[in-house]
């Protein structure tokens, strides 16, 4: 078995975005004509260049959620789903139908409307069951994090909460220099660490928002990329796994990591010949949905070593300015994640600052970029991790 | 000769004071507390803890019969006796039966269980009540909610039944119509002279007759009223030395309706020594009655938690407010968040031993535990290769936890932990009868039988971890 990877062999030659947050007065259809138009637009493209659609919702059925709205003329619409990877898995289906030579030009698009249900965060019917799965909500899934890696790296809970808030500020922080973002202010130490408790020792400021938004790109063929666009980024790696779900079940896992990431983050450096990723990665978006998640992923995708990213935390090696910036568009936590849109709101970061067009947040000199989704619970979960590049 | 194999009992973690009450509907005084099932208790889960500590380490293969008495039935139309059925896991050829409508049904069952003894094999009496009156009303404070559970059989038997005695009596003393939340009650000298005074003396006449023995052969007397005054005249009446009277513990749990009889006949046997005879007497809508006889095997039946441990295993402060709200007398603000699902009747079928009786799954090819069962093993990938495992007894430590604010519980927060089990297997479960604040990675627990919650009037029967009691 292997995973060869697509290095170099497909390009995003366009990218749209629409602001994330509560758009009351706009529906589902709204959110994918912009993005869609906005992506078409920055590739220099009509609706008819495009071969195929990859559509990355949660719940939607279809695509017909995407073609009826776009009026897309009998083209193949494909309807993708895997939990908060799904707009990331919506671009790797595209990129790889690209690579097989089965078409030309297709679009990846994602969109979520989470702010419709009147309830927080995603809704969904779960299949019939027997009722024992526990009830926990997805902030106190996340949160046995923070218990299990205090104790075994000895941290106390007072420099554990500043470590969590540390994450929670530098990502608004970046957030509050991007006009896309639901979240545009910074947001005072203090205030972070003392927002009411959702899931101990978590606030609600070290969870990522609920709003609603999407994202598209448009993929070609690498040796087609400059005929769409002088500043193309091509795709080194994509790498998405599904876990066998053993930390629920298993003693052996601890509660410190993401098995599933680091299987998947191996993956993605091998495809793209990344050595050594805390020197090679530029910048990376990873999948702050709540703030222990992000310090686990610095240690599960090799940017700090084991039980020693809050140390690098307080360090500053992730900010703007530090060595490794994570979640230079302010992440989740400044943009909420409407699910199917989330990943690809994160290459369209990559898009922009490996083209230069990042404004105030801009990186200085980015070669390689990282972008990287988890769905399910520490334990249980999916992975996605990509590498793109010049 | 038939009589009690094993006992046990169980008195849930809440208390609430009854000054607590008087002071929230400004009526003043109060003494004592009151035992109080918590939101994710009902008389079934309360039965199956008792029975759980009744046929531990016992061989439950000769169990015929399984009766469940209660005057709050969590179903009305469905055997309520088949869920305790399920939980100990028994075998399937039990016959079940839920006996109610009186809290006589506590001392009926205990009979009806001799008797199917005496027919061959053995049967489990279980009781438990919750016991609600209206707010200002004497019987929500007199009230408290219990259960103890019974197995009867022929052999290794710990207290022989000598004798029982039973009559019936159609007065109206205390009732309660289908649907209706409270029960009434006429006029106490009515009851207490013309009806439990005179069943009383009638049953201990009979019983001690039928037995040839008089009271002082009697070492211990349970005697089990409806109301305090009632058991008090007879026991007064009778000239029954009060070091030989069972307390029916009304200031630490309060009366346990259908529980009663068996909380106070569990205290008796755990005082009882060899050759001690033991008078059980209750009365409501007639009377029950059963004398029995210690044996030599008296110490090796008892339960490791008696009631005393119960009683003292608590936590006392609970405030009026919740306790009306978890007996659903208080309508509170539902969660901004969708209602649970029904459980589905096809994968609760499929899954019953599991979701019933917490039993998983152990690899053959490499030892490794799974909850819930699994068919691929989460460490060597063997495939079918599994046999059924109970976890219901094992003993386990938290891993980590999570202190849920925003979850859907009556109880906010819910604590959930990852436990892990010794000997292997691991399960997330929610923590209940628990304090968050002294939630700590290594801390013991035990599992425990719970109703998650109830959805389109299903009740969602499952499993929880609870700090060991």
């Amino acid at each position: 078995m292997a995973s060869n990877g697509i290095r170099d062999r497909v390009a995003i030659v366009g990218m749209g975005c629409t602001s994330f947050g509560e758009h009351w007065n706009r529906g589902l259809d709204d959110l994918l004509i912009e993005a869609a138009e906005s992506a078409q637009a920055s590739a220099g493209i009509d609706a008819d260049k495009i071969d195929a659609y990859w559509l990355g919702t949660m719940g939607n059925l279809s695509g017909l959620t995407l073609s009826e709205p776009l009026k897309i003329n009998y083209k193949p619409v494909t309807h993708v789903e895997n939990y908060c990877a799904t707009g990331s898995e919506a671009l790797r289906n595209a990129a790889y139908a690209v690579a097989s030579g089965a078409y030309d030009c297709v679009m990846a698009i994602g969109v979520e409307k989470l702010k419709d249900s009147g309830f927080s965060g995603l809704v969904v019917t779960p299949p019939p069951s027997d009722g024992t799965h526990p009830a926990m909500t997805a902030p106190a899934q996340f949160s046995l994090l923070a218990p299990a890696y205090f104790k075994k790296y000895g941290l106390d809970d007072e420099t554990g909460k500043e470590v969590l808030s540390r994450i929670a500020f530098k990502n608004h922080s970046n957030g509050a220099k991007n006009p896309k973002a639901q979240f545009r202010k910074e947001v005072p130490m203090e205030q972070i660490r003392n927002s009411p408790r959702v899931a101990d020792p978590l606030g609600i400021m070290d969870c990522s928002g609920v709003s609603d938004g999407s994202a598209a790109a448009i993929v070609v063929r690498a040796e087609d990329a400059h005929k769409y666009t002088d500043k193309p980024i091509f795709i080194k790696a994509l790498s998405f796994i599904a876990g066998p779900a053993a930390g629920p079940l298993s003693q052996d896992y601890d509660f410190t990591t993401f098995p599933e990431v680091v299987a998947s983050a191996r993956d993605a450096y091998s495809q793209a010949g990344v050595k050594n990723p805390a020197e090679e990665i530029s910048m990376a978006e990873v999948h702050d949905c709540f703030t222990p998640t992000e310090l686990v992923l610095y240690e599960d995708l090799g940017f700090a070593e084991r039980g020693g990213a809050w140390r690098d935390v307080l360090a500053g090696a992730f900010d703007l300015g530090g060595r490794l910036p994570v979640n230079p568009d302010g992440g989740l936590k400044s943009f909420g994640h409407p699910i199917g849109a989330s990943g690809l709101r994160m290459m369209y970061e990559m898009w922009l600052q490996l083209r230069g067009e990042a404004g105030p947040r801009q990186i200085s000199n980015p070669k390689l970029g990282l972008t990287h989704n988890l769905g399910g619970a520490p334990g249980r979960c999916v992975s996605f991790v990509s590498v793109v590049g010049l | 000769m038939a009589g009690i194999v094993s006992f046990a009992s169980y008195v849930p973690f809440h208390r609430i004071a009854r000054k607590t009450i008087a002071q929230a509907l400004g009526t003043g005084g109060g003494k004592g507390e009151r035992s109080v099932a918590s939101y994710d208790e009902d008389t079934v889960t309360m039965a199956v803890e008792a029975a759980r500590d009744c046929v531990r380490r016992r061989d439950t293969a000769g169990v015929k019969a399984l009766y469940f008495a209660t005057t709050e039935p969590p179903y009305v139309e469905k055997l309520n006796s088949a869920t305790i059925h399920a939980a100990l896991d028994l075998p399937a050829a039990v016959r079940c039966l839920d006996i109610s409508c009186s809290i006589r049904a506590g001392a009926g069952s205990l009979l009806a269980a001799h008797d199917a003894a005496v027919a061959g094999g053995q049967a489990l009496a279980t009781m438990a009540d919750i016991r609600i009156g209206a707010p200002e009303g004497s019987a929500e404070s007199s009230g408290g909610d219990g259960a103890a559970a019974f197995l009867f059989g022929t052999s290794d038997v710990i207290a022989q039944v000598e004798a029982t005695w039973s009559g019936t009596l159609e007065f109206l003393s205390s009732w309660r119509v289908a649907g209706q939340r409270y029960s009434k009650t006429w006029e106490e000298r009515f009851s207490l002279t013309q009806g439990w005074g005179p069943l009383l003396a009638d049953a201990a006449k009979n019983l001690l007759a039928s037995a040839k023995v008089s009271p002082a052969d009697i070492a211990w007397f349970v005697v089990d009223a409806p109301n305090a005054r009632a058991s008090a005249g007879f026991l007064a009446q009778a000239g029954i030395p009060a070091e030989k009277i069972i307390d029916a513990r009304l200031d630490t749990i309060g009366h346990a309706g259908a529980a009663q009889v068996g909380l106070m006949l569990a205290t008796a046997l755990e005082k009882a020594r060899p050759g001690d005879r033991i008078a059980v007497i209750a009365a409501s809508d007639g009377v029950d009655a059963m004398l029995l006889r210690a044996t030599g095997l008296i110490a090796d039946g008892r339960p490791e938690r008696t009631v005393d441990r119960w009683v003292d295993s608590k936590r006392a402060d609970l405030p009026y407010t919740r306790f009306l709200k978890w007996r659903g007398i208080l309508e509170t603000e539902p969660p901004r968040r969708p209602d649970p699902q029904r459980p589905a009747g096809p994968p609760s079928l499929r899954s019953h031993r599991w979701k019933f009786a917490l039993v998983g799954s152990e690899c053959t090819a490499c030892g490794a535990r799974h909850l819930p069962p699994q068919e691929v093993c989460v460490a060597c990938r063997a495939s079918h290769k599994m046999r059924d495992v109970s976890f219901a007894d094992g003993k386990a430590t938290i891993k980590t936890f999570a202190v849920d604010r925003l979850a859907f519980t009556p109880q906010p927060p819910m604590v959930v932990a990852v436990i892990d089990f010794e000997g292997g297997g691991r399960v997330q479960s929610e923590l209940t009868d628990v304090e968050p604040a002294k939630v700590a990675i290594g801390d013991p627990v035990e599992m425990t039988f719970r109703r998650l919650f109830t959805a389109d009037a299903v009740h969602n029967y499952f499993w929880k971890g609870r700090p060991a009691r």
